[in-house]
């Protein structure tokens, strides 16, 4: 007997030994896991700026090691992020989870999908659960700082929209005094709808929840007059109405909501890498390469500015960390940014969204990619 | 290996039992600390090396978001604190008017399962068996979706004459609009508890002494209304203007005005937590009650008092002892159960803690600001249960 409890007392003050030497160690954090071999030679940052940051070692050494990349990704968003029935993912914000895993493996689907709720997504990021965010995500002066999260260029640039019922009578904000309009928490829409009301000098009843299942069940319900949220988001889910004829967008845009991708901050590299991975669609765009023609192009093509991007000339993959392939193999496994759009978003989709914004500067859109050299 | 008694004085200390076992708990404890200390080592390092230190001072920021429901004045204007504020006003709310509720549910449930009404006492048995056999959040899912939001809608409201209308909008209620004469009136009424307090006390010396103990309760009741009454009369023929005047709802527009009003996010939530935790009160009830021995019940017959007499006077006070401290989980648990607003859409503490998570990116702070507010609803709920419990207890003679 006594036998045991010597194991245990031994047990017990090794182990708060070991927990005080950690508890003091103020200045100095116990030595974390050193990055023994780096997988490839490029100037890693430096570990001991960033000590909580998976174990000193950058995001790509991470997501090249574990062999996947986890997606933070929207599941009930048809068109951006949707879970279908077969259990894949598909959608707008999805494809560039494939395209970021083009970039990182030469593989696009080497991605652990994290379908995420608006509520959970900062923390999650925040957290180090996943190593990058697409899900409908606007890029806001607080969220870029306080939330700690770094935005790649802008994906997707929408607005806030409202949808009501066609014979409610409403046709301006104004006709919602005394109404209640439903609306998903965690979301800039809450603080968007708050703003506008309060501009219009309109009382109205803000019925919130956390998914936006149950924003809409309850708009279907009549508990609402009106459902708010990103225009593209009004116009995805309302594909999933019983009777979509019965409702319909008001003409009102109540902000602006520029959506794309974001990282933790803390880690330029894996940042510049997500980055130039929206950007390498553009430029596709812009040069005419498709997944189609581009290993015509990249063989036949002379064009340096063609080249560089393909990796065909200079390192520009190297510099990024990765293979120069990377943006041939973005364009080749998962098409240009008009590829992609078309695919989730398109005139051969049931949404048959117009571009608008969301074309190439060269078509008067807003899309316009740094050089790449 | 046993220590022989003759031995014992070579025994060394770190041999001793009787050392071993002081030992064990200190360094346990020891243990138990430093691991705390670590963690909250760990947390204050890391989010001090990630530029976000813990701070509370991001609760005077404005909160920017609207909440639907809210028992003070409170606007996007707001500061985070008072989004909080709201929050934790509108869980007390649900959680002291289910407490209410389920206790006297609970209490009927109870009593009925043990009647000899074979229809009654089968009927209460499945009550408790199907609610004690459901998740809540399924419950409160099915209340709110299936139930409340399918209400009539606001332009087909079922009305109930003038002064009560039901629609998926929420019940609306006629109601007392406070006047100018109000603020008197709230004097009047702390009078009349006061009145009402003294007579209780009285009746209750008076029966002590006489052995016949009188209903004090009512005519305390009785007494408070008196007074209140005769307030309302006189302020109102003082200040020409009674202190409440009648506000039926009507429909206005998009939505029905006047009166007052329950979301039916809130009616979901509290019937939820009443009937689910009403189950649970009624076994408590039955088993406290069935601890009264039989014989006592018999005794009380044989002196001659009617079956809610022998309730009333021999089988409850002695129940009491044995329900009140499960009775006290059931307090806590459905306070805390009432977090699970946020699946209904109803604006809890939790629920906006959450928002504010959410908007100012501050987990920590907040979440353990919930935490910490959620504890103490529980201590105070536990001090007073605990209070009540040595009162009624069996005073050895
Ligand atoms: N762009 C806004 C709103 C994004 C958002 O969460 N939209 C909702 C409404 S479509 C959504 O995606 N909900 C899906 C879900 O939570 O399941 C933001 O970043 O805050």
């Amino acid at each position: 007997m006594s036998r045991k409890i010597f194991v245990l007392l031994a047990v017990l003050v090794v182990a708060t030994l070991v927990l005080a030497a950690c508890g003091g160690g103020k200045d100095t954090p116990a030595p974390q896991e050193q990055p023994q071999e780096q997988p490839q030679e490029q100037p890693q940052e430096q570990p001991q700026e960033e000590p909580e940051a998976q174990a000193g070692e950058g995001t790509l050494a991470v997501v090249q090691n574990r062999g996947k990349i986890i997606c933070g990704v929207n599941a009930n968003v048809p068109g951006f992020g949707f879970l279908q029935e077969d259990g894949s993912y598909a959608g707008f914000d999805v494809d560039f989870c494939r395209a970021l895993s083009a970039a990182v493996y030469g593989d696009p689907d080497k991605v652990e999908y994290r379908p995420l709720t608006a509520k959970e997504r900062f923390t999650t990021l925040q957290a180090g659960e996943i190593d990058v965010l697409i899900r409908n995500t606007t890029w806001t002066l607080t969220r870029d700082t306080e939330l700690g999260t770094n935005f790649a260029p802008t994906t997707f640039y929408d607005g806030q929209g409202m949808v009501v019922r066609k014979d409610s009578g409403i046709e301006s904000l104004g006709d919602f005094e005394g109404g209640a309009i439903c609306v998903q928490s965690g979301t800039t829409t809450e603080l968007n709808l708050a703003d506008q009301m309060a501009a219009a000098g309109v009382n109205y009843t803000p019925v919130v929840f956390e998914t936006a299942d149950d924003v809409t069940n309850a708009y279907l319900e009549e508990r609402c007059d009106g459902w708010t949220t990103d225009k593209s988001g009004l116009v995805a889910r309302m594909s999933l109405f019983p009777n979509p004829e019965e409702h319909m967008i008001m003409n009102v845009t109540m902000s602006k909501e520029p959506l794309g991708p974001l990282v933790r901050q803390g880690d330029d590299q894996w940042f510049d890498i997500v980055k130039w991975m929206v950007f390498a669609t553009f430029q596709a765009e812009e040069m005419g390469i498709t997944s189609e023609n581009v290993d015509e192009v990249l063989a036949t093509s002379d064009d340096p500015n063609v080249l560089k991007l393909l990796g065909k000339e200079g390192d520009m993959g190297v510099k990024l960390g990765l293979d120069n392939a990377w943006a041939y193999n973005v364009i080749k496994m998962v098409g240009n940014y008009a590829e992609i759009y078309n695919r989730n978003l398109g005139p051969d989709t049931v949404f048959n969204l117009p571009r608008g914004l969301n074309s190439s500067y060269v078509d008067g859109g807003l899309l316009y990619s740094p050089p790449f050299r | 290996m046993t220590t022989n008694t003759s031995e014992q004085q070579a025994v060394p200390f770190w041999r001793d039992e009787r050392y071993l076992q002081v030992i064990i708990q200190v360094v346990l404890v020891g243990a138990v600390v430093g691991f705390i200390y670590y963690l909250i080592h760990n947390l204050v390092t890391g989010l001090e090396a990630s530029g976000q230190p813990l701070t509370l001072s991001f609760l005077k920021q404005t909160a920017q978001f609207d909440i639907g429901e809210k028992l003070i004045e409170y606007s996007r204007a707001s500061t985070y604190a008072r989004a909080f504020l709201v929050g934790l006003l509108n869980t007390i709310k649900v959680s002291f008017l289910g407490i209410i509720l389920a206790t006297i549910l609970g209490i009927i449930i109870g009593v009925a399962r043990l009647s000899n009404n074979w229809l009654i006492n089968k009927l209460a048995s499945i009550y408790v068996e199907f609610l004690r056999n459901i998740p809540l959040l399924v419950l409160l899912v099915f209340l709110a979706a299936g139930v409340f939001f399918k209400l009539p809608k606001v332009q087909h409201a079922v009305a109930l004459g003038k002064i009560a209308f039901l629609t998926n909008r929420g019940v609306f209620v006629a109601w007392g609009e406070p006047t100018a004469s109000w603020p008197f009136y709230v004097w009047a009424l702390i009078i009349a508890l006061f009145v009402a307090l003294v007579v209780a006390v009285i009746l209750i010396r008076q029966g002590r002494e006489t052995g016949r103990m009188p209903l004090y309760w009512l005519w305390g009741t009785v007494a408070f209304l008196v007074v209140a009454a005769i307030g309302w009369i006189v302020i109102t023929l003082a200040t020409p203007q009674p202190p409440l005047r009648l506000s039926l709802p009507e429909l206005a527009g998009r939505n029905f005005k006047g009166g007052t009003s329950w979301s039916p996010e809130f009616m979901a939530l509290l019937l939820g937590l009443v009937i689910y935790t009403a189950a649970y009160i009624a076994e408590v009830v039955r088993a406290g009650i069935q601890s009264v021995s039989k014989g006592q019940r018999e005794a009380a017959g044989a002196l001659g008092l009617s079956g809610f007499q022998t309730m009333r006077l021999v089988v409850f006070p002695q129940a009491l002892r044995v329900i009140v401290p499960p009775l006290t989980s059931q307090y806590l648990n459905l306070t805390k159960n009432s977090s699970l607003a946020i699946a209904v859409g109803y604006p809890d503490l939790f629920a906006v803690g959450g928002t504010i998570i959410n908007q100012s990116g501050r987990a920590i702070e907040a979440i353990s600001l919930t935490m910490m507010v959620y504890l103490t609803f529980s201590l105070i709920t536990s001090l007073f249960m605990n209070w009540y419990n040595q009162r009624i207890r069996l005073v050895e003679r």
